[in-house]
């Protein structure tokens, strides 16, 4: 039995069938970025051609592993809602729109799943 | 149906009929640099699971990721991801309502040109200066208990410590 009246069911969804999620998050991330980004750029910059002993000994600093990862895990996420949009707006066939969508899901998660692993197992062999 | 006047409408005006203007060409650049990010993304990640998965693939990595086409394929990243980064700034202060008269919407344009820049020149001296450091590593240990002497020295609580 449904107890939520039709306008409840509506309220909100706008034309695209959900709400104003999609936005605020990117409008979030976009915002963790900043100081983020500034944190992470500069040492990863200076690792970047070093030896892989001081690759480790980089991020095997629980300082330097914690804004690698969130760096990695908040970029996947504005990543993936960017992309998102750009294929929303440039695809126009179903099919291959449907389909570059969930590839570009699939890539996205994996990508940050491999970046904040990888960066976790180096913080955590050292 | 009552469509008689078909061929002789206006049509809406494509984008390729405008001049470019510096807001236009800002928008764009931002979209092509959040899409270019993703080439540096994977390059970052793929060089993350080579330190983790070894020294010998890292090896192989490093050297794809530092040869002078990934050099190249960085430092566009670099000035992408400064560039997404100062406009995403502008954006976020539009969504907040602010700056919207055209001449801030140029200004903040041409300052958002000019702290991209500046931001990648300054991460390229950073990363540069690091690259000496292998070499200056052995002047650095004669140098630092100098340093570390001195500061005791002049602080008149080191004992204590």
């Amino acid at each position: 039995m449904a107890f939520r009246t039709p306008r409840q069911n509506a309220q909100g969804m706008g034309s695209a069938g959900y709400g104003t999620g999609h936005w605020w998050m990117q409008r979030i991330t976009s915002i963790a970025l900043i100081p983020l980004t500034l944190l992470f750029v500069f040492p990863f910059g200076q690792a970047l051609g070093e030896s892989h002993a001081a690759v480790l000994a980089l991020y095997s600093s629980p300082w330097h592993a914690l804004v690698a990862v969130l760096f990695i895990g908040v970029t996947a996420h504005h990543l993936m809602s960017g992309l998102q949009v750009v294929i929303e707006d440039y695809v126009h066939s179903k099919g291959w729109r449907t389909g570059m969508l969930l590839a570009n899901t699939m890539i996205c998660v994996a990508l940050g799943a491999a970046g904040i692993f990888s960066v976790l197992r180096i913080a955590f062999s050292a | 149906m009552a469509d008689v006047n078909r061929g002789d409408r206006p049509l809406s005006p494509h984008l390729l009929i405008y001049r470019p203007q510096i807001t236009s060409m800002l928008s764009i650049v931002h979209r092509v640099t959040g899409v270019g990010l993703f080439v540096g993304f994977v390059l970052g990640v793929w060089w993350f699971f080579a330190a983790a998965a070894g020294p010998e693939y890292f090896e192989l990595v490093d050297w794809i990721v530092t040869s002078w086409i990934g050099n190249l394929v960085m430092l566009g990243c670099c000035w992408a991801l400064w560039y997404h980064f100062c406009n995403g700034i502008r954006h976020l202060f539009w969504d907040a309502g602010y700056g919207f008269e055209l001449e801030t919407v140029t200004k903040t344009g041409y300052a958002v040109l000019i702290a991209s820049g500046v931001l990648t020149v300054l991460t390229v001296i950073v990363m540069l200066a690091s690259g000496g450091s292998d070499e200056a590593a052995a002047n650095g240990t004669a140098a630092e208990p100098a340093v570390r002497t001195a500061s005791v020295a002049s602080t008149p609580t080191g004992a204590d410590i």
